[in-house]
C-alpha cells in the first residue's frame, strides 16, 4: 500500500474494515471528502449517514447506535468534532463508556490554510480530560492505518487525530498497533525526546545531527491516553533530560501528559509545541510549522539546553 | 377508538402510584423534581403499564421498545416506574441520590436496570432516540423509540438538529413527546424564553404532529397508536400538562421545579396520592 497520508491511509482501512465488520458506521458533517470518510460512503451508502452539518446532533447519534450495538465513526475536522461536540461527547458518550470512535481529522497545524478557527491545537488535551477515553496521534500513514484496526477492535470510545498533509513514514509498515504502547524508534542515554505525531520525524532528524555529540533517545507516544506512566518514567530513568514535540498547544497535550508521567524523578524538561496560542494562516504546511517553532532545528536547541 | 374501561383506569392507578412513588423517593427535606415527574406521570404509565414491549427480566431484550427521558432531571419518575414494573425493587427508591445508590440524579445506563441512556444535559435525547431507530431500522427489528422532552428544553438548538435529521431519515420509529407544562426552571416558557408555537415549527421539521391533553389517558393511549401508523416520518405528540399535577399545593407552582418537602407537605402529598 504505501500510504504517505494519513487521511487517505484511514479512509481506505476504514473501507477495508466495512467489509469485514458490518457494525461499522460512518457518520459525516458535510466533510467527508477532507476526512476520506467519503470513501465509506462510496462503498458502503447505507451504512454511511450523512448529518449534515450539525456536529452535536451527530455525536449523540453516534451515542444512540452504539447503544444498540453499532460501531459509529464520527468524523469531521478535529477542531469541530471535540470543540463544537464536547458536551455530547462526554454526556452521551463517554460517561456511559460507549464504543463510539470519534476520529479528528485536519488536526493540529495541518489545515495550514484555514487559520485559527479551522486548526485544533487543544484538541488533546481536551479529550484527554474526559474519563474513559482513549486518545490516540499516530505517527504517520502506517501507524494509522494500524490504529484504526485497533480502535475497532478496542471496546469504548477512542478519540483518532488525523493530519491532512503527505509526509513520510517513520514507523514499519503492518506493525500491529498496540493502544498504550510508546515505542522507542532510537535508542540513546542523555536525552529523551518522547514525540507524536509529525514531530516523531522531525526528533528522529534531530537526534540524528546531534549524534556524536549527544545520545538522544526517540520515543513516539502515539497512545496519549491512556499514558503507560511506568513505562515512561523507565524510558526516561537512564537519561539525564527529557524533551517533548508534539503539533499541539504544550498545555494539556503530550508535554502535560510526559510531565504528569514523570512527576516523581524531576529532571529538566523542555517543550517543543504550541506555545499557548492560537494558530493562524500560511501558504505551506512547514512555514507554518517553521513559525510556531515546530522544527528539527527548535529539537535540537530544546535538547542542547535541557542536557 | 374506544378503550376499555379497566384499562384506563388501571392507567389512571398506576400513574397515581407513579406521583406516590416520586414522593416517596424525594423524602423529607431532599431536593427533587415534582414538578416535571408530575406533568409526565400518566404518560410514562401509559407506556410502561401498557403500550410498550419490554421485560423487566430481561432489560436488554434486542426487540424492546425504547425509552428516553430527555428530561432527565425529571429521573425520580422513571425510577418509580421501573421500580413499579420490576426492574429493581421499590426500596431503592429511598435511597435516589445517595452515594453509592443505583438511582442517580439523571439516568446513568450503565448504573440502572432500564434506563436506555444518559440523558439530562438537556437536548440530546431526542438525537440519541434516533442513533437507536437508525440501529434498529438497520436490524430490522420493528420496535418503537419514545422520547420524552420538556418544552423548557425546545431552547437547546441540538433539538431541532435532531428534528431535521428524524425527517431525512424517515425515522417512522420514533416518536418525541413534548411535556408542554409551561413551565421551566426559573419562570413560564413564554416568560423566560418563547418556544412557542410548538405545533407549527414540528410541523415545518416534517413530523406528523398530534397534540392531546397530557393527562387523559384516553388521548394518550389514542396518540400512542395513531403513531404506529405514521409511515415515511417521525412523529410528535404535544401533550398539554399541568407541571406538578397531582399535588395541589406543586401544581404549576414553578418553586416545585426542584423543590424541597416539609415533612408536613410530605405528607399532605401522600394523603393526596392515595390510592
Amino acid at each position: 500500500m504505501g500510504y504517505i497520508n494519513q487521511r487517505t491511509a484511514y479512509g481506505e482501512t476504514l473501507v477495508a474494515l466495512g467489509e469485514e465488520n458490518k457494525k461499522i458506521f460512518v457518520l459525516d458533517a458535510d466533510l467527508g471528502g477532507s476526512t476520506m470518510s467519503k470513501l465509506f460512503e462510496l462503498k458502503f451508502p447505507e451504512r454511511h449517514l450523512e448529518m449534515g452539518i450539525a456536529e452535536a446532533n451527530m455525536t449523540s447519534v453516534a451515542a444512540g447506535l452504539a447503544l444498540t450495538g453499532k460501531i459509529p465513526f464520527i468524523n469531521t475536522f478535529a477542531v469541530f468534532a471535540t470543540g463544537r461536540a464536547y458536551d455530547q461527547i462526554r454526556q452521551s458518550i463517554a460517561v456511559a463508556n460507549l464504543n463510539v470512535k470519534i476520529c479528528g481529522s485536519s488536526a493540529g497545524l495541518s489545515d495550514f490554510g484555514d487559520g485559527a478557527t479551522h486548526q485544533s491545537v487543544e484538541d488533546m488535551a481536551i479529550m484527554r480530560a474526559i474519563p474513559n477515553m482513549v486518545v490516540i496521534n499516530p505517527a504517520d500513514a502506517n501507524e494509522m492505518v494500524e490504529a484504526t484496526k485497533a480502535i475497532v477492535d478496542y471496546e469504548g470510545p477512542v478519540y483518532l487525530r488525523t493530519n491532512r498533509n503527505d509526509y513520510p513514514n517513520v514507523t514499519p509498515e503492518g506493525k500491529p498497533f498496540k493502544i498504550g504502547e510508546p515505542s522507542v524508534l532510537k535508542e540513546g542515554t542523555d536525552v529523551v525526546v518522547f514525540a507524536t505525531g509529525y514531530p516523531v520525524g522531525l526528533a528522529l532528524a534531530a537526534a540524528e545531527e546531534l549524534a556524536g555529540d549527544v545520545s538522544v533517545k526517540v520515543v513516539n507516544v502515539s497512545t496519549i491516553k491512556p499514558l503507560n506512566k511506568e513505562k515512561i518514567a523507565e524510558l526516561a530513568a537512564d537519561c539525564k533530560a527529557v524533551v517533548t514535540a508534539e503539533e499541539h498547544s504544550i498545555v494539556g497535550g503530550l508535554g502535560g501528559a510526559i510531565a504528569e508521567a514523570l512527576r516523581k524523578s524531576c529532571k529538566p524538561i523542555e517543550f517543543v509545541g504550541v506555545q499557548d496560542t492560537f494558530g493562524c494562516s500560511a501558504h505551506n504546511y512547514l512555514e507554518l510549522m517553521d513559525h510556531f517553532g515546530i522544527t528539527k532545528e527548535n529539537i535540537v536547541k530544546a535538547v542542547l539546553e535541557v542536557k | 377508538m374506544a378503550y376499555p374501561k379497566e384499562l384506563l383506569d388501571s392507567i389512571q392507578a398506576k400513574a397515581q402510584t407513579l406521583r406516590r412513588n416520586v414522593v416517596i423517593s424525594m423524602g423529607v427535606g431532599n431536593a427533587g423534581h415534582l414538578g416535571g415527574s408530575g406533568s409526565s406521570a400518566d404518560i410514562v404509565a401509559a407506556l410502561y403499564f401498557h403500550k410498550m414491549n419490554h421485560d423487566p427480566k430481561n432489560p436488554k431484550k434486542p426487540d424492546r421498545d425504547r425509552f428516553l427521558l430527555s428530561k432527565g432531571h425529571a429521573a425520580i419518575l422513571q425510577y418509580s416506574a421501573l421500580a413499579e414494573a420490576g426492574y429493581f425493587s421499590r426500596d431503592e427508591l429511598q435511597h435516589t441520590k445517595e452515594l453509592g445508590a443505583i438511582l442517580q440524579g439523571h439516568p446513568d445506563v450503565r448504573k440502572t436496570p432500564g434506563i436506555e441512556a444518559g440523558t439530562g444535559s438537556l437536548g440530546q435525547g431526542l438525537s440519541i432516540g434516533l442513533g437507536i431507530s437508525i440501529a434498529l431500522k438497520d436490524d430490522k427489528i420493528p420496535a418503537k423509540v419514545y422520547v420524552i422532552c420538556g418544552d423548557g428544553e425546545m431552547a437547546e438548538g441540538q433539538i431541532w438538529e435532531a428534528a431535521m435529521a428524524a425527517k431525512v431519515f424517515k425515522a417512522d420509529n420514533l416518536v418525541a413527546i413534548v411535556d408542554q407544562n409551561t413551565l421551566q426552571a426559573q419562570g413560564t416558557v413564554c416568560d423566560r424564553f418563547d418556544s412557542n408555537p410548538l405545533p407549527e415549527k414540528w410541523e415545518a421539521f416534517g413530523w406528523h404532529v398530534i397534540q392531546i391533553d397530557g393527562h387523559n389517558i384516553e388521548e394518550i393511549l389514542t396518540a400512542l397508536d395513531a403513531a404506529d401508523e405514521v409511515k415515511g416520518q417521525p412523529t410528535v405528540i404535544i401533550a398539554h400538562t399541568i407541571k406538578g399535577k397531582g399535588v395541589s399545593f406543586a401544581e404549576g407552582v414553578v418553586s416545585f421545579h426542584n423543590g424541597i418537602l416539609t415533612e408536613e407537605t410530605y405528607q399532605k402529598a401522600l394523603e393526596e396520592l392515595k390510592a
